[in-house]
């Protein structure tokens, strides 16, 4: 007998040979468990981000066996580190150039608050310039406290509507931020 | 080679400007003099091309804000002498209104960043530089910050109150 533990089914209808649930709650099992997270790492929190990817906290036990290093093809932005004012606007055109859906985690002190770096030159927080869907706190935070927060994310992509990205509320989100919505 | 003495360095200086270089302080053995931007690139020239001191390289431009003299900035230039083993401090203290000073740019390549990173921090206007504008901070940045006047923290946070920090 093997020991994988699959993803629990959705509640549904169940009776001989067929199973029926909403299309919303089997494309949100399937969409939190495969987050293709796309590493905007900059300083320390990203070295925990390492350890969390690697063997001994394996990030893949999370269906996100796939670390995308090109926005197109990611789902979850983790945004790990200092966000300088000047790397901002980079920042922000790698969440523009990813597709729907997308989730950001600002991982971190720094990336949610700016942290200990009170300055001028320092971003207050990443949610100046995109939305956050979920933040860890820590400087840095263990592994053990990203994969919570991968986990929560989880839970957030579970129960969302399947078309988020249609409603006035994310569009409007969108656009406080200065970001184009599709139609 | 032995090493060149501030003395000899402070005596071939006031030999060549007189009144316009005046020796400043000596801390830690680095020679610090000071002169006026009429006579900065004189003064810089003489010490990079001058046979016996060979000021060749120059280490560092940066600048000093002191809010409270009347000439408020002080560009501060860094040279080093490989062959004598020797560091001098040249200071200019100029207008903080308006600062001006020529730029060095006629005699080292290398001051074209130093003079942008400096213009960037102290809105200092190297007259004669090629391409002045900020190198380190963004672009639409209104101030400069390394002035007093300006804060240090970010303004556009609302979070930080005073109260919480006893303030």
């Amino acid at each position: 007998m093997s020991n994988i533990k699959l993803a629990e089914a959705p509640s549904g209808v169940e009776g001989s040979g067929f199973f029926a649930t909403s299309l919303d709650k089997v494309i949100g099992l399937a969409r939190a468990n495969s987050l293709w997270p796309l590493p905007f790492a900059t300083s320390c929190c990203g070295i925990e981000f390492m350890a969390t990817m690697g063997a001994h906290y394996d990030l893949a036990r999370f269906g996100a066996e796939r670390p995308s290093f090109s926005p197109r093809q990611a789902d979850m932005l983790l945004v790990m580190g200092t966000i300088a004012k000047k790397m901002a606007p980079v920042l922000k055109q790698v969440y523009i150039q990813m597709a729907e859906p997308r989730w950001v985690i600002a991982v971190g002190a720094c990336a949610s608050s700016g942290g200990i770096f009170d300055t001028y030159s320092v971003l207050q927080g990443i949610d100046e310039v995109i939305p956050v869907d979920v933040y860890v706190p820590g400087c840095p935070p263990r592994p053990e406290a990203i994969l919570d927060g991968i986990m929560r994310l989880q839970e957030v992509v579970k129960n969302e509507s399947l078309n988020r990205r249609n409603t006035p509320e994310y569009k409007a989100l969108l656009e406080k931020y200065g970001i184009r919505t599709n139609g | 080679m032995a090493r060149l003495e501030n003395t000899v360095l402070v005596s071939r200086l006031q030999e060549r400007f007189g009144e316009v270089v005046a020796k400043l302080d000596e801390p830690y053995g680095l020679l610090t003099v000071e002169t006026d931007k009429e006579h900065i690139i004189e003064v810089l020239e003489f010490l990079k091309k001058d046979d016996e001191l060979q000021f060749v390289y120059l280490t560092d431009i940066t600048a000093v804000h002191y809010p409270e003299l009347e000439r408020s900035i002080a560009v501060v230039y860094h040279l080093h002498s490989f062959v004598n083993n020797a560091r001098i401090r040249v200071k200019v203290y100029i207008n903080g209104v308006n600062p001006q000073i020529p730029s060095a740019t006629v005699l080292w390549n290398g001051a074209n960043w130093m003079e942008r990173e400096t213009y960037d921090f102290f809105g200092i206007d190297f007259e004669g530089h090629p391409d002045l504008r900020r190198i380190l901070n963004v672009d639409d940045m209104e101030v400069f910050p390394m002035r007093k006047e300006y804060p240090l923290e970010d303004p556009n946070r609302v979070d930080k109150k005073d109260y919480f920090f006893g303030r």
